[in-house]
């Protein structure tokens, strides 16, 4: 079953991006409101769910996990590091797609929105986050302070969502889902739209497994350097 | 567990007493960085009045990292935190005393600074006056965080340019707030979801650093 899903977890997400495009660009008809420029909710909305909740949650998690004594291994700090990766680049392409979408309804490339500047500011918590991991060269020690950053940084991501949102707000309401809990979008609109967020979780997930087996193997190559370096030392210490 | 809040707070704060690197070096860089914001946005009384807010805060956010860095540094000499866990002594209250005594700083600081504002910006000494408690719960929030991202940051690699990527952007909600507060004592708005905000954000903090300073410290 593991083999299974390994083997086909990369042309599982390569397929329903694929569909993805086909559908949101192809099948779909254009908004009446925003014509084309609606084709962007088949993108964007997905990229901000895994770069702000997938990535990041998962990121909270590990990290979590690496901190409870009975859960700690290095497993959980490699999944932390190849989630807030992700989320890095999702971030960018989330503040990417918005801005190009902003531009021409808004009129400017940036608005100080509450959403868009608590994921800028989360996209800058998470360089930090991998700045401090390349400050650390003892795996233990950098484990431990980026695992207690990142639960700093979901404790402080609602605090920062609050406090941008009562400083001002203009971001469009919510697309699926309203408070009334009634549909917003219909037809193949609304299959596409779910399709994205399949086909972005499935990237997420490949990319996130990619990095990690990098970083194992980048450990396990350091390991072996070690122990080639001390085989060759006794050598040396013995001739 | 209070009795070593206070042992803590109070061996960083002598430490101070003696270095005087608190009113040589941080007050003056703090006065100056006011002086140029003064500079920066023009010589319109009405200007500087209506910017003073935001600007109070982003000087007293980087003094914050100022101070930060120096009580990081404290401990950063060869073996004094394994000293100190050799002591067995509760991470949790090393971490609120290093927050006490950083409070008691920044809270110095930040009046000297609120000072400055009120004559170099033109802002009202009633505003100036009224914001006093909110300067002190903010400066409060910031020593929680600082002390958390402070020994996140000690020793590793290029620490003093890691702390500000580290701890600005998760100093915003304080920038905020506090600017939010200091605003609406000048118009007089109500301000109180920003000092509920504060509130929330100094709860969140000293939880965070009572459950994992000690993680912090083994490493």
């Amino acid at each position: 079953m593991k083999l299974l899903i390994r083997r086909a977890l990369g042309p599982l997400a390569l397929a329903s991006s694929v569909a993805t495009f086909v559908m949101g660009y192809f099948i779909t008809p254009p908004d009446k409101v925003q014509g084309d420029l609606a084709r962007l909710v088949y993108i964007h909305p997905a990229e901000a769910w895994v770069a702000l909740y997938l990535s990041f949650g998962t990121a909270t998690i590990a990290s979590a996990l690496y901190l409870w004594p009975r859960t700690r291994s290095m497993v959980a700090d490699r999944v932390a590091e190849a989630a807030v990766e992700v989320a890095t680049l999702f971030i960018g392409l989330t503040l990417l797609t918005g801005s190009i979408w902003g531009r021409p309804t808004w009129g400017v490339w940036w608005v100080w929105d509450a959403r868009l500047t608590s994921t800028a500011v989360l996209g800058v918590l998470m360089l930090g986050y991998l700045a401090l991991r390349r400050a650390n060269d003892d795996p233990q020690v950098r484990a431990k302070r980026s695992a207690v950053f990142a639960i700093l940084t979901a404790v402080n991501i609602p605090i920062i969502h609050f406090s941008v949102m009562w400083w001002k707000t203009l971001h469009q309401g919510a697309t699926v889902f309203t408070e009334n809990r009634d549909l917003k979008i219909h037809g193949s609109m609304a299959w596409t739209l779910l399709l994205s967020f399949l086909a972005f979780s499935l990237n997420f997930a490949w990319m996130v497994r990619a990095r990690y087996r990098i970083a194992d193997r980048e450990a396990g190559q350091r390991d072996s350097d070690l122990d080639a370096a001390l085989v060759a030392r006794r050598t040396e210490t013995a001739s | 567990m209070i009795r070593l809040v206070l042992l803590v707070a109070q061996k960083d704060l002598l430490i101070e007493r003696r270095s005087r690197v608190l009113l040589w070096q941080v007050a003056p860089f703090g006065l100056m960085t006011l002086v140029l914001c003064g500079l920066a946005v023009g010589p319109t009384a009405s200007t500087q009045a209506r910017l003073a807010p935001g600007l109070f805060y982003i000087v007293l956010t980087l003094v914050s990292l100022l101070v930060i860095n120096r009580t990081s540094q404290l401990e950063s000499s060869r073996g004094t935190v394994t000293s100190i866990q050799i002591l067995g002594m509760d991470p949790g209250s090393v971490f609120l005393g290093k927050a006490l005594a950083m409070w008691v700083q920044l809270a110095t600081v930040g009046s000297a600074l609120l000072v400055g504002t009120t004559v170099l910006l033109h802002v009202s000494v009633r505003a100036a006056v009224l914001t006093l408690p909110v300067l002190l719960l903010a400066s409060a929030t910031l020593s929680l965080a600082g002390v958390l991202y402070g020994r996140i940051a000690a020793s590793s690699a290029n620490a003093g340019t890691l702390l500000p990527a580290l701890a600005l952007p998760a100093f915003a909600p304080v920038l905020i707030a506090g600017e939010r507060a200091f605003s609406s004592l000048v118009v007089a708005s109500p301000l109180a979801r920003w000092v509920w905000l504060l509130s929330v954000a100094l709860v969140a903090y000293a939880s965070v650093g009572l459950l994992l300073y000690g993680a912090l410290e083994e490493s």
